[in-house]
């Protein structure tokens, strides 16, 4: 049903929001409608993050005017929008860890006048679950959720609150593909019921498959809305960067002299537990040679993190070993397998990886604050720290409006930037990434993806976690499958494919009678399609 | 449901806006003023009056001027502790316990250990004894933090208790002057242990101690690796971790110079001004420095304003009583004033206040705290 008589759900026009120096937004047109699933996308830093918190109401515009249903609105606050009608679920989530679902639903919508109870609200969102197939348990607590239960939680919230519109903030960076799935078919259904829906994605097949409408930002500004049936990856590419991408080379060409590789990483026997004092690594065995790249795949939740965080020394294993270039590191800190030449990209930017609350001068120096010429005896150089924190922003492409800005306030892909770029500065022998390439656009991915590739060409051993199979398939030498904290195969990208990896990865592999064949250590041929 | 009566409401704001952050202070200041004017005006005193007695109690004269840096100095040294430690999120609360045993200690150097050296070797000697005191009450909930994870909040708050006792013990037992009159208290200092002082105010050398405290800390702070890992751990602390900061040892040495700071404090306070041990000597220093840390933002410069402004606080507190016979209760009650709307305001300048009308939207959405 079209409805192109009627105003548009929203419709926002010349919006232009500066940061200090920095302008977000440039006269940005926006317009999306009632019933119509909305892409929001463009490069790291084009300003949709502040587009839609301008339509929140968390950050005011400079200029520009927005309405709803055709009646113009002026949002003083958060509370202005969610009356009016619309919903955002942010990237980061703001739920109470130790609630339950149906009490974060709850939680500020005490002192209404009337009190909701636990009870009603625990029935009504189960059936609002099951009407948008979100299903979530009200009772369970937030903390025994998966990220993808908590990201349902979220939307479940907005939609309680009888949100019309719902805006969503690169929601599937962080889900599997499965997940992904799940949730592109309850959006789907929210906009057939009616709803607005405004997502922003990095991923532009993602994009093409759900959106029917896309708008592009370029620096800013918006460069146009496009029919979603109407365009393909590479013009949007082209609309999102100006320029034509060059498409990825798909696979990796052998590195030299591939028999002879030194070992660089060896983990043998690995156990540990996960978070909650369950096992989540159980007797894994790997083994990473110098130029060579192995890739993780594997479900998330299925030790993929843990692995990453024992290598790196932020986890106890609870047996095993870990050999980093001939030097038994099981078990010593971070710092000492740092030292012994580890890079390490985490899964958790912000949580982990950056001190958000400082200057990015202060996070680029993080790795090699201890060390000439950064240092001089006990104090830090303070001008040699400026140069090389403006050659780490220059030659990364990080885009800032200076060291001094804090670097919580970079936008997502930019802070994944100045991450990697750190990390990968000065000759890792082994780069541990996580994700690498999550929440970044299709121009700094393939920036990331070049920068690994180089470090494998450098000689680097590189363990590639990932939960994208594209992303496995163009960049390592072996793909290693972790299933419930086990190896449950390995195989050669050059030869592998989705379907055989997709198998592995739900545990089948394929020995007749038994689902979990290997378990001891018995080596698994590619038996998967058999 | 909704009144139709606007009523006001909180909201977050994207970024803590930095004109309210700047001017917050100064507005703590002035509403807890006010707010102290309402209980006065209440108690039958006019405020007014009383407020210009208290800032020429402070400041009025050459001698309360003198007065305020006096109190300026336990202040000070035991306000920097308090803050290098917050600034790691160490919550050493123990600063009060930190000062008493660093007294204790400077004060037996002078009785017992070295009664007859000159000053150029006790009065450095003091120092030391006073500082490593305070560091060595401050190392025990460092440790169990470290080694055990134990609140540090609960073990320093605990240890000023028992320091305190311990002084009291040692002034009424094992070091109580022989000819003291029965007034619980070491005998006197030998002249050699006595802090010079400036002309004839009793303002003494521990100024110059709090002074060169703050600009050594600010550079140590700003300009050292060391300051560097304190901000790290300080901001994230799993950044800490996974840079492989050595966590464990700075919460020791940070904990143990915030200690050391409010020891010199404690040294100061025998050696400039009682040039004995007495019991009580601190009228709670220690826990006043919270505040000054606090207010101060945790930065040198800032804490060493308002030292000096809670000085004079004090100080014009004291001459309510001895000139109009006021409690000296209302010194404490207008710093605990200020403390309570500086909090207040930080929470506004992270939110602002907003309106609230009746909803437009019929079944409205109710209203919803923005949480985290
Ligand atoms: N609160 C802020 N303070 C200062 N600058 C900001 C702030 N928020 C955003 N910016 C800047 O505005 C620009 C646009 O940021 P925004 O977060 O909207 O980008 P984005 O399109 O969402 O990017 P990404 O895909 O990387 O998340 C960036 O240059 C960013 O650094
Ligand atoms: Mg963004």
């Amino acid at each position: 049903m079209t409805r192109d008589a009627a105003p548009p759900a929203v419709e926002m026009r010349g919006i232009t929001k500066r940061f200090g120096e920095v302008v977000a937004n440039a006269g940005v047109d926006f317009a999306a409608r009632s019933g119509e699933v909305h892409a929001l996308v463009g490069e790291n830093g084009a300003g949709k993050s502040t587009l839609m918190s301008v339509l929140t109401g968390l950050y005011r515009p400079d200029t520009g005017t927005v309405a709803i249903d055709g009646r113009p609105v002026r949002f003083r606050s958060p509370r202005d929008a969610i009356d009016a009608g619309i919903g955002m679920v942010h990237q980061h989530f703001t739920l109470v860890d130790s609630l339950t679902v149906a009490e974060n639903v709850l939680l500020g919508r005490q002192g209404q006048g009337f009190r909701l109870d636990t009870s009603t609200v625990e029935r009504e969102l189960d059936a609002l679950g099951e009407r948008h197939g979100l299903r979530v348990d009200p009772r369970a607590r937030i903390w025994q959720l998966s990220v993808g239960e908590q990201q349902r939680v979220e939307i479940l919230r907005v939609l309680h609150r009888g949100a019309r519109i719902l805006i969503l903030d690169e929601p599937t960076a962080v889900l599997t593909p499965r997940e992904a799935a799940g949730l592109a078919a309850a959006l789907r259904g929210l906009a057939d019921e009616g709803l607005c829906v405004v997502f922003i994605s990095h991923k532009l097949d993602e994009v093409l498959a759900l959106a029917d409408q896309v708008t592009v930002l370029r620096r800013g500004r918006s460069v146009g809305t496009v029919d979603a049936a109407a365009t393909d990856r590479r013009s949007l590419a082209r609309l999102m960067v100006g320029r034509e991408l060059l498409p990825e080379d798909r696979r990796l060409t052998p590195t030299a002299g591939t028999p002879a590789r030194e070992t660089v990483l060896e983990v043998v026997g690995l156990r540990a537990e996960g978070d909650r004092g369950r096992p989540a690594l159980d007797g894994v065995d790997l083994r990473v040679g110098a130029g060579e790249s192995l890739g993780i795949a594997g479900v998330a939740g299925n030790g993929q993190r843990e692995l990453a965080e024992v290598v790196t020394g932020l986890r106890r294993a609870t047996a095993g070993r870990v050999v980093i270039g001939g030097q038994d590191l099981t078990n010593r800190s971070p710092r000492a397998v740092a030292a012994a030449g580890v890079a390490h990209i985490p899964e958790d930017r912000l949580a982990t990886g950056l001190v958000g609350g400082l200057d990015l001068a202060a996070n680029a120096i993080l790795r090699g604050y201890r060390v000439r010429p950064l240092t001089r005896g006990p104090l830090l150089a303070g001008r040699a720290i400026a140069r090389f924190t403006d050659r780490l922003l220059d030659a990364n492409d990080v885009q800032a409006p200076g060291r001094s800005t804090p670097a919580g306030r970079l936008s997502g892909g930019n802070q994944q930037k100045l991450l990697l770029g750190r990390e990968l500065d000065g000759r890792p022998r082994l780069v541990v990434a996580v994700h690498p390439a999550r929440g970044v656009d299709v121009g700094a991915t393939e920036t990331i993806h070049r920068l690994l590739r180089e470090q494998r060409a450098a000689g680097a051993a590189t363990l590639l976690i990932s939960e994208d199979l594209d992303e496995l398939l163009a960049l390592s030498d072996r793909i290693a499958v972790l299933f419930e904290g086990r190896v449950v195969g390995e195989v050669e990208s050059a030869t592998a494919d989705h379907e055989q990896l997709g198998l592995l990865m739900a545990g089948v592999t394929g020995q007749p009678g038994t689902e979990r064949a290997g378990f001891d250590g018995v080596p698994i041929g590619l038996a998967a399609d058999g | 449901m909704a009144s139709a009566i606007p009523s006001p409401r909180l909201e977050r704001r994207a970024a803590p806006s930095a004109v309210a952050s700047a001017v917050v202070p100064f507005v703590a200041v002035a509403l807890a003023l006010v707010a102290g004017g309402i209980v006065l005006w209440a108690a039958g005193e006019p405020p007014v009056a009383v407020y210009r007695a208290m800032l020429d109690g402070a400041v009025g004269s050459r001698d309360g001027v003198a007065e305020t840096l006096v109190k300026t100095i336990p202040l000070l040294l035991a306000g920097l502790g308090v803050a290098v430690a917050f600034r790691m999120r160490l919550w050493n609360i123990g600063a009060e316990g930190q000062l008493y045993l660093g007294a204790v200690a400077a004060s037996g150097t002078a009785l017992y250990v070295l009664p007859d050296a000159p000053a150029a070797v006790l009065i450095p000697a003091m120092i030391l004894a006073g500082m490593a005191g305070g560091a060595v009450w401050a190392a025990v909930p460092a440790l169990l933090r470290a080694r055990l994870q134990v609140n540090e909040i609960i073990t320093s708050l605990m240890l000023n208790y028992v320091a305190i006792l311990f002084a009291e013990y040692l002034v009424h037992g094992p070091w109580r002057d022989p000819v003291g009159f029965g007034f619980p208290g070491t005998p006197r200092f030998p002249d050699a242990a006595e802090l010079p002082q400036w002309g004839t105010t009793r303002v003494h050398l521990g100024l110059a101690f709090g002074l060169a405290a703050a600009g050594i800390l600010w550079l140590v702070l700003g300009r050292t690796r060391w300051g560097y890992e304190i901000a790290v751990a300080g901001t994230n602390a799993r950044a800490a971790r996974y840079a492989g900061l050595p966590t464990a040892r700075n919460i020791l040495l940070v904990m143990a110079l915030s200690g050391a700071l409010a020891g010199l404090a404690g040294m100061s306070e025998v050696a400039g001004i009682g040039h004995q041990l007495q019991r009580s000597f601190s009228p709670g220093y220690g826990y006043t420095a919270i505040i000054v840390a606090w207010v101060g933002r945790l930065h040198p410069g800032g804490v060493a304003l308002v030292a000096f402004l809670l000085a004079g606080l004090l100080v014009g507190g004291d001459a309510l009583q001895m000139e109009l016979g006021l409690p000296a209760a209302v010194a404490p009650m207008l710093q605990g004033a200020i403390l309570f709307f500086l909090l207040g305001g930080e929470a506004l300048a992270r939110y602002r206040v907003t309106w609230r009308r009746p909803t437009p939207i019929p079944g409205g959405p109710a209203p919803v705290v923005e949480p985290g």
